[in-house]
């Protein structure tokens, strides 16, 4: 019986992974669902949108701007082992736009946006708003999931492409000011280094991100438990759960867009 | 008439409701009293579809209230949440005419506003409060600005949820003569749950005690003190002796 326990919790640990997979899985295609179906509240996107895209800018924006500039440090320093100096506009342009800029921006975005979801959501559901909300003949799913996935969608994209281009900014600040590149020539090598397809894996990986960060920041906040404890316990792993999915998200479009 | 035939719900071992029974006839005013955790909330949440019962069969004027149109059904619901359920996102008077703002009864802003602090007006709030959050309110004034929610699209059937926990003893009484003065003047169905007997008296026509689960008595709350049943009995003198045990 004792050797079979291991056994035993395993495959309550498989279960409830998949179960939860299923859940989130489900979950995110009725918020999907939503986005398309009417009614629609503009006015709620609108503030989903202030929230999720315009007020992350600043955090975005000093994220990128300081990471480029270390980059541009950091490969300045290995590449002078090997009298390769001259590919940091190069590698600060790709890994910028392939990489950093978009996981950056995404587990920003898990810090910022997801948590801030998971908590508002589950107080509502503490306080019992969503309950208000059915008796007030509105759907909890189209009034506080569909704008926020929708907005995150839409934001995180132009975020990931505004963090690529600080980012790039502050590799360029440090290699013209602190390392002595000429300006013309950095920025040439850098247009002509980037291909269509860097730039379309970026965005494609920010709205993937945003979507992840979106959706479980919901799921958690409408499942939360009782009480303050409950919100925290949300907040927590909605965070934990899409840091998570960012990466592995990464590694797959990674994978998808330049392995193939 | 509100119809409630063997309702049955459970969450996991806890067998909350087993077997509620409950008539509540067209335009009056019934009271549910029990304990805590007797299962007054997940009774009325069932009736409203927040809780799905596990049997059972609910009727609203005839119909199946688990079957239709949900949108047409709650739109002739009103309800007063026990702590208000403002959505604090929201100034004031977008939370009173939150029906009128969206969905099938979408009145224009300037209406929707005006219809708003009329409805403050009749719970005793004045239009300044309008505006403002729900976090700048007491709780006295939450509860109306909640109560100012639940008529406010002039539902012909009120729910109030322990309308009267939290609030001083005067408070209480002012919120329990404006739930007596709006269900008489909108001609409303009204269930209220409670365990304040000042707001039993001064808000039931009718009065059902549910204990473990089931109804333990109902009748007119004329009748209520003079019945022999224990268990209402205890209730209404809270005597920690009796059938009901006091640790639950």
């Amino acid at each position: 019986m004792n050797l079979l326990a291991p056994l035993g919790w395993l495959g309550r640990i498989t279960f409830e992974l998949l179960s939860m997979f299923g859940a989130v899985s489900l979950f995110a295609a009725r918020a999907i669902s939503h986005i398309f179906r009417p009614p629609y509240y503009p006015r709620e996107l609108m503030i989903s949108l202030l929230n999720v895209g315009w007020l992350s800018l600043p955090v975005v924006g000093l994220t990128a701007i300081f990471t480029g500039g270390a980059l541009a440090l950091q490969i300045y320093a290995g590449g002078a082992r090997f009298n390769a100096e001259a590919v940091v506009p190069q590698i600060v342009a790709i890994g910028m736009v392939r990489e950093l800029g978009p996981v950056l921006v995404g587990l920003m975005i898990a810090a910022r946006v997801t948590s801030s979801i998971a908590a508002e959501i589950a107080t509502m559901k503490v306080t019992e708003q969503i309950d208000a909300l059915v008796t007030l003949s509105t759907n909890p799913m189209k009034y506080l999931v569909a704008p926020r996935v929708l907005a995150a969608l839409i934001t995180v994209p132009v975020l990931v492409g505004i963090g690529d281009i600080i980012g790039i900014a502050g590799g360029y600040t440090v290699a013209v000011q602190n390392l002595g590149f000429n300006p013309a020539a950095y920025l040439r090598n850098t247009v002509d280094f980037l291909e269509m397809r860097d730039i379309v894996s970026s965005l494609v990986k920010g709205a993937a991100f945003g979507g992840i960060a979106a959706v479980m920041g919901c799921y958690y906040g409408m499942n939360s438990g009782r009480g303050a404890q409950g919100v925290g316990r949300a907040t927590k792993s909605s965070v934990e759960s899409a840091a998570i999915l960012i990466l592995a998200a990464n590694f797959v479009l990674t994978g998808v867009f330049f392995s193939l | 008439m509100i119809l409630m035939e063997n309702v049955q719900k459970s969450f996991d071992d806890n067998h909350v409701l087993r077997g509620m029974n409950l008539e509540i006839p067209k335009g009056t005013s019934m009271v549910i009293i029990g304990g805590s955790g007797t299962g007054k909330s997940v009774g009325l949440k069932c009736i409203l579809g927040l809780i799905k019962p596990d049997a059972g069969r609910i009727m609203v004027d005839g119909k199946d209230a688990s079957k239709g149109d949900r949108d047409k059904f709650l739109a002739r619901f009103g309800m007063l949440f026990q702590g208000g359920a403002l959505f604090d996102s929201l100034p004031v008077w977008q939370n009173v005419a939150f029906r009128l703002l969206r969905g099938s009864l979408k009145r224009p802003v300037e209406e929707a506003r005006e219809i708003a602090i009329e409805k403050l007006r009749r719970v005793g709030l004045k239009s300044d409060v309008a505006d403002r959050f729900p976090a700048e309110l007491s709780g006295g004034m939450q509860k109306r600005v909640g109560l100012a929610r639940a008529i406010a699209a002039e539902p012909e059937i009120i729910f109030f949820d322990e309308p009267t926990t939290g609030l001083d003893p005067i408070m209480s009484g002012v919120i329990n003569d404006l739930i007596r003065e709006i269900v008489v003047e909108m001609g409303a169905t009204a269930m209220t749950i409670t365990h304040d007997m000042s707001s039993v008296r001064a808000i039931a026509d009718n009065v059902a005690m549910l204990h473990d689960g089931v109804i333990q008595w109902t009748g007119p709350v004329s009748q209520m003190d003079s019945s022999s049943d224990p268990y209402l009995e205890q209730f209404i003198t809270g005597s920690a002796e009796g059938p009901i045990e006091a640790v639950r």
